[in-house]
């Protein structure tokens, strides 16, 4: 929106492809896995960046997907279970000439790391969070993680887990998030739009993609991409565009949120148009839970797109300031600086 | 009427109040007015963690103690020769720790039947004959307060408030403090509420002239200037002088400081100070957890900064799994800890030096990492800028182990000249160091061990690092037996070999038979203690340690060297564990941990003992 998000970050003019984001290490997710999809997505999307291969970092944490970083040419910190979000803001912070991504899953980042995505999001820290949503633990081998639907059997819940997901993009709206979007891993034209309307947002931009764990929750999103349903379930949100398919459209609801209803029971006045840059989030976030329970409309593109001051811009201004008012730092002033007194 | 001024060497005042009654300001300004003047000093605040405990009561007790002299000192000294006793519960609290004879200036307003039952005195003690053993001075501080302040435009409540500045002029007189530097501290203070100004202004003069001219104190005393080496002095704290290590730190390695912190008492200080110096191009980042707060500090120093976190308690705990994750990476990383009582939340506003074991062994795995401890709150400036020095040099992280005694005691300090800071920079890597232009992000420097630093932004030098074991060099992962051995022990070796100076031996004969060797905080008393010992025609030497990992190579030769080695610790015995595990020396050890610091005179009856013990 304010495609400024890489401003500050130095741009090449040698001609980039997908080869010079390949590292020499060999990729091990399971075959299948919807990580390589992602992956390729990744790769051949950052050529069109055009930035200084060098000044691009991506920052993990613990999971399947955080070996990312390990595949892809640039700088990467694969770090500790759920602590990317912390790791990449002192980074960013300090270092606004970078392109800092976090990889992160639906395990490390909603559950042993929520608190650090969630104040990510509220700071708009300059960063590009992918957060890969298979619904499951894969590297610990097969138990429930918060996104998985009540009832879920597994290792650790042989009767069916208890407690009830978290909606990521919910959750990223309430943290005040002045990005978030949605998208699929096999869908590598709308991963990359996304990709393309994250990257030039300056601030938190955080993109859910719904990713499948063909070992441990194969299918989970498998009516998004089976040719016979996924038209009809899908909701395609585009800024500007009525939130409409052929057979369906949301309409605000006589309660005061929003529904879904039949498209050939309403006129075209009353379907509701996108609008990602609407700085009142309360529909952004009904937007996000048009899908409550399941899979029945699912919202996908980009459900809000507001511009706010990133946290690295706030910090330097006030560093900026601070030496404009009384110049910059001197050593030996600040040691004299109290009440001193001198002796012999 | 010409009062009689007598002489001293040193006193040590304790001025001691309801935690609402501005006891730590009311000794911060008499510590200026006392560091103006050139006493040599040494402070001892000591407050309850609750910001407002209930009035009146023992655990609401807030007090300040202040050791001057005319000589270099080293405490804040074991007993007060005054006690500045604002209510019963502060009269009660301190009662123990006064010496027979000593002064004792009680405010008799607050002395009502509530405040006594309060804390348990069925009889005034100002009015039985309880205190006959020291010298009373009844003094109605509050209304006397109330009374100098009656033309002012005050409620009764706000004029009350100001009894502390009245206590602190007549301190004032008492010992001959200069009054210019309160004035002035009052006018700015409270600069937007004139009024206010006026009236502490008022109250702390009424204070002075009460001395002057009432009967009840007839000698005034006078402490004449120290004669200390010649300098510029100003009074400052441990956390104060901490930060301003840290950001020396950033200027000699030329590196953008970080911090990433998270509010806890007592290092809380050390992210305000630097907070304030943004001029630096210093980032403070309150972070949302200890956690994040190290975290970021990680990132920044992945990215070239001069990454620091600051913490107590149980926030190392929090902070273990990242400062592995730093020992792995082998990126400098500055963590400081001031430590306080435990374990679990413990008396946060108390001291120790419990985290010693912590520092050393308190994560998983084989993860070294190195210990600098500084000794007084002034040594925190040399200290913090030691911890960086290595940090940097050897890619490592830190723990800075400070406590809440030296974080919040004071002393005189005599500037550093800046151009005698050691410079501690260090260049990044920025060219390919393996074949063919290839980057080996673990290939080591073959003295110290440590591995390049290239920061994001240097072309050609793409790499990953992270938790994973690394394959020595290419930093690629691996799992191959033969190289986690072998990365395992070159981080060992790395640490083991870091450059720390040799230990040092005060003994002033050459032939004392007792060693007493301490670490950190305990400098001040420990030393204390060994100069009454010599005073009194024994003989022991002294030494401390400021690097606990790795210790200084001639540690062993030195515990080795003498009949018995003493070590007082405010622990059960941590130091000891290692010494006597490294070096087969049958330590003894001498262990306190009541939340305070040693006293001299309790240590020089210790080392006295073991002294004789070994006739």
């Amino acid at each position: 929106m304010n495609g400024k998000g890489l401003s500050l970050v130095p741009k090449t003019d040698v001609k980039q492809s997908l080869k010079d984001f390949k590292s020499d290490q060999e990729v091990r997710w399971c075959p299948g896995c919807g990580d390589y999809a992602i992956l390729a997505a990744v790769q051949s999307f950052l050529p069109e960046l055009g930035l200084k291969r060098e000044n691009i970092v991506f920052v993990s944490g613990i999971g399947c997907s955080s070996r990312f970083p390990y595949y892809l040419n640039t700088y990467g910190f694969h770090s500790i279970h759920g602590r990317a979000p912390a790791i990449a803001t002192g980074l960013a912070a300090s270092r606004p000439d970078l392109s800092v991504w976090v990889i992160t899953g639906d395990g490390d980042a909603l559950s042993i790391g929520g608190n650090h995505l969630i104040h990510a999001l509220r700071r708009n820290v300059n960063l590009n969070i992918l957060l890969f949503n298979n619904r499951i633990y894969g590297l610990t081998k097969g138990q429930y993680s918060p996104t998985s639907e009540v009832g879920k059997i597994t290792k650790s819940t042989p009767m069916g887990s208890l407690d009830k997901p978290f909606n990521p993009i919910s959750l990223a709206i309430g943290a005040e998030a002045s990005f978030v979007a949605r998208t699929i891993d096999s869908d590598r034209k709308h991963l990359q739009s996304v990709l393309r309307e994250a990257t030039a947002h300056r601030g938190t931009s955080l993109v859910e993609i719904y990713q499948n764990c063909n070992i441990f929750n194969d299918n989970a999103f498998e009516q998004l991409k089976d040719p016979e349903v996924r038209d009809d379930i899908t909701v395609r949100l585009e800024h500007g565009q009525p939130i409409a398919s052929a057979s369906k459209a949301v309409v605000r609801a006589a309660s005061g949120g929003l529904e879904v209803v039949a498209r050939d029971s309403v006129s075209d006045d009353r379907i509701l148009v996108h609008d990602a840059h609407n700085p009142d989030p309360s529909v952004a976030f009904a937007l996000s839970r048009l899908d409550e329970p399941a899979f029945e409309h699912v919202p996908i593109g980009i459900f809000r797109q507001v511009s706010r001051p990133a946290y690295d811009t706030l910090m330097a201004e006030q560093l900026d300031e601070a030496a404009t008012r009384t110049g910059a730092g001197d050593l030996s002033e600040l040691l004299l600086g109290g009440d001193t007194w001198r002796i012999g | 009427m010409t009062k009689q001024v007598q002489q001293l060497d040193r006193v040590i005042i304790r001025f001691a109040g309801d935690s609402g009654d501005g006891m730590q300001l009311t000794g911060d300004r008499f510590t200026a007015g006392t560091a103006e003047f050139g006493n040599d000093l040494s402070t001892l605040p000591n407050f309850p963690a609750e910001i407002r405990a209930p009035a009146g009561t023992l655990p609401g007790v807030s007090s300040f103690q202040l050791h001057f002299a005319d000589h270099d000192i080293l405490t804040p000294g074991d007993a007060p020769n005054v006690l500045v006793a604002m209510n019963p519960a502060a009269l009660k609290a301190n009662l123990g720790d006064l010496p027979r004879g000593a002064d004792i200036i009680a405010n008799t307003d607050e002395f009502t039947k509530r405040n006594l039952q309060k804390v348990g005195y069925a009889t005034s003690p100002l009015e039985d004959d309880s205190l006959s053993e020291w010298r009373v001075h009844a003094v109605p501080l509050t209304s006397l307060t109330v009374k100098a302040l009656e033309d002012f435009d005050l409620s009764k409540k706000d004029a009350e408030r100001s009894k502390n500045m009245f206590a602190l002029g007549l301190l004032s007189w008492l010992y001959h403090r200069p009054t210019e530097h309160t004035i002035k501290f009052l006018e700015q203070k409270f600069a937007k509420k004139p009024d206010i100004a006026k009236a502490n202004i008022a109250a702390f003069q009424a204070g002075w002239n009460f001395g002057e001219t009432t009967e009840g104190f007839s000698v005034s005393y006078e402490v004449k200037p120290a004669r200390l080496a010649p300098g510029v002095y100003r009074n400052i704290s441990g956390n104060q002088a901490l930060a301003y290590g840290l950001i020396a730190a950033s200027v000699q390695s030329k590196l953008p400081l970080f911090l990433g912190s998270y509010p806890i008492t007592p290092a809380s200080d050390i992210l305000h100070e630097l907070s304030k110096h943004k001029r630096f191009g210093i980032r403070t980042f309150q972070a949302e957890d200890e956690i994040a707060g190290v975290g970021a500090a990680l990132g920044a120093a992945f990215g070239g900064a001069l990454g620091v976190t600051t913490t107590s308690g149980p926030g190392v705990a929090l902070k273990a799994e990242t400062v592995g994750l730093a020992v792995t990476t082998e990126l400098p990383l500055i963590v400081v800890d001031v430590q306080r009582a435990g374990p679990s939340t413990g008396m946060p506003t108390k001291t120790e030096q419990t985290d010693l074991l912590m520092a050393m062994y308190g994560r998983n795995g084989e993860s070294p990492v190195p210990i600098v401890a500084p000794m007084s709150p002034s040594d925190c400036f040399d200290a913090a800028i030691e911890a960086a020095r290595i940090a940097v040099k050897y890619r490592t992280p830190v723990m800075l182990l400070s406590d809440g005694y030296l974080a919040n005691g004071s002393e005189p300090w005599r500037l550093p000249e800046i151009a005698d800071l050691p410079d501690i920079s260090q260049e990044f890597t920025t060219a390919p160091n393996g074949e063919e232009g290839t980057f080996l992000p673990f290939k080591r420097d073959t003295e110290t061990l440590a591995r390049p630093w290239a920061i994001p932004g240097t072309p050609g030098l793409e790499h990953r690092i992270g938790g994973i074991e690394k394959a020595d060099g290419t930093g690629n992962i691996s799992y191959d037996p033969a190289n986690h051995d072998l990365m395992v022990r070159t981080r060992a070796a790395k640490i083991a070999g870091i450059d720390v100076p040799d230990l040092e031996v005060d003994d002033p004969d050459g032939d004392a038979r007792v060693l007493v060797i301490g670490w950190g905080s305990t400098y001040g008393p420990i030393a204390a203690a060994v100069r009454r010992i010599r005073k009194g025609g024994g003989k022991v030497a002294q030494t401390h340690l400021r690097h606990l990992n790795p210790l200084p190579a001639n540690t062993g030769e030195i515990l080795k060297r003498y009949d018995k080695v003493l070590l007082p610790e405010i622990n059960l015995g941590q130091l000891a564990l290692l010494l006597r595990a490294r070096y087969l020396v049958d330590v003894i050890s001498y262990n306190r941990v009541r939340g305070l610091p040693f006293k001299a005179e309790e240590l020089a009856g210790v080392i006295q003992d073991v002294i004789n013990s070994d006739q």
